[in-house]
């Protein structure tokens, strides 16, 4: 068996204090490079614990997390965050805010025109190069969200940590950026773990689904791959017999931890 | 006179201003703009209609609150005076605020410039020295602890009662004046820079930390941009109260000065002129509170509109 790309390892997250909580236990998972993984689970699971871990924004209790040879302590760009709530600077424009991490990761390895041919490069990848010079106040919620994942890849991330990154927005906008989500995995090939509470996105997104029991003390209750061939059209795929059985699974997975929060 | 002649070419723009510039003899000043946008012409239909409508409730309430107060203090000698009065009494400190006769016997403008020196001197060190205690209490607990009770309780110090003490260690009336304008301006820029700073969104913070900022680039970066209309809250709350503490201690220091102004012709009871004196004050504070509203506006660049 090859070494994993990305490998979590019997991570277990306890928050201190007078009542302190046991959020994770035993969390174990392997990502091949490429990969394409959802982390579905009920409000309160701890998927955002996870993901946070992993971007080592919050620190593990005991386990660990080892991207590409080496082990997670700290943040950093290669594990980039697109954050739920888009979390651009208002004060920067659109290009600024994509420059601020570009001139931070690459000051070093590109010259300054360098610098901006990527940022341009990176905008016109989510189609944002048109308001370059807008203030994040200016453009739409789903258009703030594009420059996010802009400036996620720009730093050229070995994990694109995507935090329930289209939760805040509109049917029509999120499924135009699912499908861009998509394109640009296609093309870049990143190794991308996103966090969602929206099956249908799973499913249609993700090489595999990581569903999460529900905490506190939450861990993976069942890892399933989704077998659709890519690239995938929303048009086509949503009758495919795969899609339909995926779908079916997560459902009842998330359907049976409800009743169990219920009877608690 | 020349002041109905100008008013007439720019009536739209110079009719509120002059209403509250000339505190008497006003009336026949304005009532002649306020008329004239309401001509039939049509295309300055549309702008004689939002002049009504903006320029005209502040115009009337003038007028009235004039001819009340005319009403009031009419047929009677000494005591408060009738704007009449106040015209005839103090028209050349009205109409000249520019003469200088050596002394104190200056303009209206000298003294309110001396005061206002005063205060950007004094407003400028605290202004700066505020701004660096509220990003150290702001970013540091053990300082937000240590710190905080003691600015809270200085905080509601009046400005005066800071004099005594100043006076005693600077034993000049100048540097104890600016004393007093820096201890009362500091203390809502010290307040509102550290509660910018402590809300500063956790996303932000967590950009700062994916990116591996420095702590200097976080600073610069980060953490003074997302204060800056916090920043500016404070100072606008510091110049409105360095304005009120200069006025008063003023009084009690003498020399040149608004505030001296003021309490000597309370003691050569020209009471007139003290009310002429209290519309520049007011006046002056207003523009105070407007520069730095605009100043915030401009440098927190959109900041605070999203």
């Amino acid at each position: 068996m090859t070494k994993p790309y990305l490998s979590i390892e019997n991570v277990g997250v306890t928050f201190p204090g007078a009542r302190s909580s046991e959020v994770l236990r035993g969390i174990d998972l392997r990502v091949d490079r490429g990969q394409f993984v959802s982390i579905i689970g009920h409000s309160g699971c701890g998927k955002s614990t996870l993901l946070n871990v992993v971007a080592g924004l919050v620190p593990m209790t005991i386990g660990a997390v080892i991207l590409d040879g080496s082990a997670v302590e700290s943040p950093g760009p290669d594990r980039a965050v697109v954050f739920q709530n888009h979390s651009l600077l208002p004060w920067l424009s659109v290009y600024e805010n994509v420059a601020l991490a570009v001139d931070k990761v690459f000051s070093a390895r590109k010259t300054r025109a360098e610098r901006r041919d990527w940022v341009m490069h990176n905008l016109a990848l989510v189609q944002m190069t048109h308001a370059k010079d807008k203030k994040p106040a200016e453009i739409s919620g789903g258009m703030k969200q594009r420059v996010g994942i802009a400036r996620a890849l720009a730093m050229e991330p070995k994990v694109l940590l995507l935090d329930e990154p289209f939760g805040a927005l509109d049917a029509l906008t999120r499924a135009h950026l699912q499908d861009s989500v998509m394109e640009i995995h296609a093309k870049l090939g990143n190794t991308v773990i996103m966090i969602t509470h929206d099956v249908d996105e799973a499913v249609l997104l993700s090489d595999r689904i990581v569903m999460m029991t529900n905490g506190p003390a939450a861990t993976i209750g069942e890892v399933m791959s989704v077998d659709l061939p890519r690239p995938r059209y929303r048009l086509e795929v949503d009758s495919h017999p795969e899609y339909l059985r995926a779908r079916h699974a997560v459902i009842e997975f998330l359907h049976a931890r409800r009743t169990v929060v219920e009877a608690a | 006179m020349s002041l109905p002649a100008v008013s007439n070419d720019d009536a739209l723009a110079a009719a509120a201003p002059l209403a509250g510039m000339s505190s008497t003899g006003g009336a026949e000043v304005v009532a002649l703009p306020a008329r004239k946008p309401a001509m039939p012409k049509p295309d300055l239909g549309k702008m004689a209609k939002a002049f009504l409508a903006n320029g005209a409730p502040p115009v009337i309430t003038i007028l009235l609150a004039l001819a009340v107060w005319e009403g009031m203090t009419q047929g009677k000698v000494g005591g408060f005076p009738s704007p009449t009065m106040i015209w005839t009494e103090s028209k050349d400190l009205i109409l000249d605020p520019f003469f200088d006769r050596g002394g104190v016997d200056k303009g209206l403008f000298w003294h309110v410039m001396t005061s206002l020196s005063r205060v950007g001197v004094g407003f400028s060190i605290s202004a700066v020295v505020g701004i660096g205690l509220g990003l150290l209490v702001g970013a540091n607990k053990f300082f937000h602890r240590g710190l905080d009770p003691i600015f809270q309780v200085l905080r509601t110090v009046p400005p005066l009662a800071w004099l005594p003490i100043s006076l005693a260690v600077f034993r000049e009336a100048q540097p104890s004046a600016l004393f007093v304008i820096f201890i009362t301006s500091i203390w809502p820029i010290i307040i509102n820079t550290a509660v910018g700073v402590r809300n500063i969104p956790a996303d932000y913070i967590n950009v700062a930390r994916v990116l591996r900022l420095s702590p200097l680039e976080y600073v610069w970066k980060i953490l003074i941009p997302a204060a800056t209309p916090y920043i500016f809250t404070g100072l606008r709350i510091g110049i409105g109260m360095s304005w009120l503490a200069i006025v008063a201690s003023e009084m009690l220091l003498g020399g040149v000065g608004i505030g001296f102004f003021i309490w000597d012709q309370y003691n050569s009871s020209r009471i007139s002129d003290i009310v002429v004196a209290l519309a520049w004050v007011g006046l002056t504070g207003f523009a105070l509170d407007r520069l730095v509203n605009l100043a915030g506006r401009l440098v927190s660049r959109g900041t605070a509109v999203s």
